[in-house]
């Protein structure tokens, strides 16, 4: 596997310098890399993972999960309603899934107000949309893999030890 | 009459050496709120996984908070002895063949009373964990130390073994890879080495504790060799594969003659081990394959990472084919081993150990632990050439 790859998939973490130093590559190997990744589609950029309960991060403050069942189309299948769902820049991200509901669909707003416009003028208006049901997130506690109450301590470790 | 209370302290206690690490440990602790980067450990980075703790949680609340049998619940022997089957190839009955320990620490001591007469030979190889010798002069024995060299990967080698036997050499203690060298034995040094232990008739004590973290190569278990299972005690646990240092639980697996008088030492100075361990233990050995996979690539990445720096910094450094010690040649800053590693700590603040606490030959080497987060290897490595420049300076 691409050794820049597998560091990515890792948790994306380290910088181009960093990565380099562990992959045993120079740092414009890593970019050459990060750069082909980019083009085969593959990487598709940074985003940081922050935590929302913090005011000063807060920019989005309500986030819903949306589950939405339509008919599917002949000829385009979910596809054509899931990509064009997914267009809204509401939207973070959308799942085409298995089960009782069709598309699993991320959203977040400035207020409780804008997402349930969002959902009531723009999603569910949509021609072949049967039916959607929205939940808005409370609190969070796991977001990305990073623990929000991580109060795991490494501090009374001891420094040196047999 | 003296009022010294140090006369009632036993004289093969007081003969002891202070443990090497321990000077530096206290310096170390000394500079607590600084930005100490520390490779001085001897255990994982990473917290025991969830599952596992879960686990424990589980058991207290159904209220396992009881004596087991001394040998351990019978449970967690059959899982012992399953994974000893499935990951060494040697078999044991989980009914008399194997006992659950306070960690490997605590089986090395009981195999150690169990079988020592006073004034009976033990030989370890060295650079050795700092509790062999010490734990083998606490029994009245004569410890032998047999030196490991840089030049073989620091692996034990049946010559040096044979050049070092001594008549009334009863035990081999063996611990591959070893701590702090990382060195360990391939297939055919191993084979040769069995076959020295079976001509002396010596008994061998092999401490398994770092096996899954093999990096290079397959680990082989000399209990698995012809002819080896029934004059070896196998000694292992959970603190390095698992990440489980803390729980203090590990496993002896053996004749059941030889178990038997362990047992019997365990029965009456620990009981048997913490049940909440045990309970955690037995869900690490079903379900915690997984988990010790993916930590190993971490290791073996990061060994990678620091035996390269090393190297291109000048410091020359075997790549441990297990473990996660590296044990870097430090001679060529003209710095003693001690020097090097109080150099570094005061200069720049980085924590390794100075190889002479794992015995005389580690002299001129310094052990440096990478079980430790790829930042902090890079920044310490960082440090430890701005270090080295400057002596050359």
């Amino acid at each position: 596997m691409n050794p820049v790859l597998k560091l990515l998939l890792e948790g994306g973490s380290l910088s181009t310098a960093q990565m380099a130093q562990v992959a045993g590559l120079s740092v414009s190997q890593v970019e050459q890399h990060l750069e082909q990744l980019k083009k085969d589609n593959i990487f598709l950029g940074w985003r940081p993972v922050l935590d929302l309960s913090h005011e000063a991060a807060a920019a989005a403050l309500v986030r819903a999960v949306i589950e939405v069942k339509v008919t599917p189309e002949r000829g385009g299948g979910f596809n054509r309603f899931a990509e064009r769902i997914a267009r809204f820049d509401e939207v973070e991200s959308c799942y085409l899934m298995s089960g009782g509901y069709d598309l699993l669909v991320f959203v977040k707003g400035a207020s409780l107000q804008k997402v349930a416009l969002f959902v009531s003028e723009r999603l569910s208006s949509i021609e072949g949309v049967l039916s959607t049901s929205t939940h808005f997130m409370l609190r969070c506690y796991k977001e990305q893999g990073f623990l929000l109450a991580d109060n795991e301590s490494n501090s009374s470790r001891l420094n040196v030890a047999p | 009459m003296s009022t010294d209370p140090k006369r009632w302290v036993a004289g093969h206690v007081a003969a002891l050496p202070k443990s090497g690490i321990r000077d530096f440990f206290e310096l170390v602790a000394k500079m607590k709120g600084q930005d100490v980067i520390s490779l001085g450990v001897g255990e994982p980075d990473f917290v025991t996984p969830w599952h596992v703790r879960e686990a424990a949680i589980f058991a207290l609340e159904r209220g396992k908070t009881y004596y087991t049998s001394n040998l351990g619940m019978i449970e967690l022997r059959r899982a012992v002895s399953a994974y000893v089957e499935e990951h060494f190839k040697v078999s044991y009955r989980p009914e008399d063949q194997v006992l659950i320990t306070v960690g490997v620490s605590e089986a090395i001591d009981l195999a150690l009373r169990a079988l020592c007469n006073p004034g009976d030979k033990v030989m370890f190889h060295q650079p050795c964990y700092v509790s062999y010798h010490p734990s083998v002069s606490l029994v009245h024995a004569e410890g032998i130390a047999v030196p490991t060299y840089a030049k073989d990967n620091f692996a034990l080698t049946a010559e040096a073994l044979r050049a070092a036997w001594q008549p009334g050499a009863k035990i081999l203690m063996l611990n591959l890879p070893c701590n702090p060298t990382g060195g360990t034995c391939n297939l055919e040094q191993l084979t040769k080495i069995a076959e020295f232990c079976r001509e002396k008739d010596l008994l061998v004590m092999s401490d398994e504790i770092y096996s899954e973290l093999t990096f290079d190569g397959v680990h082989t278990s000399i209990a698995s060799l012809p002819g080896m299972a029934e004059r070896t005690i196998f000694l292992h646990g959970f603190s390095k594969a698992f990440a489980m240092t803390g729980w203090r639980i590990g496993y002896a697996c053996g004749p059941s003659v030889l178990i038997d008088a362990m047992m019997k030492v365990h029965q009456y100075t620990m009981l048997c081990a913490s049940i909440v361990a045990q309970e955690a233990a037995l869900e690490a050995l079903t379900r915690g394959w997984d988990s010790v996979l993916k930590m190993r690539e971490q290791y073996h990445r990061r060994r990678d990472l620091i035996v390269r720096r090393f190297n291109e910094i000048g410091l020359k450094c075997h790549s441990p084919r297990g473990s996660f010690y590296a044990f870097p040649d430090i001679q060529s800053t003209g710095l003693t081993e001690k020097e090097f590693s109080f150099g570094l700590l005061e200069k720049e603040k980085v924590a390794v150990v100075p190889g002479a606490a794992f015995g005389e030959n580690g002299v001129g080497h310094v052990r440096a632990c990478f079980a430790t987060s790829y930042e902090q290897i890079i920044e310490a490595c960082d440090r430890t050439e701005r270090f080295v420049q400057g002596l050359r300076r």
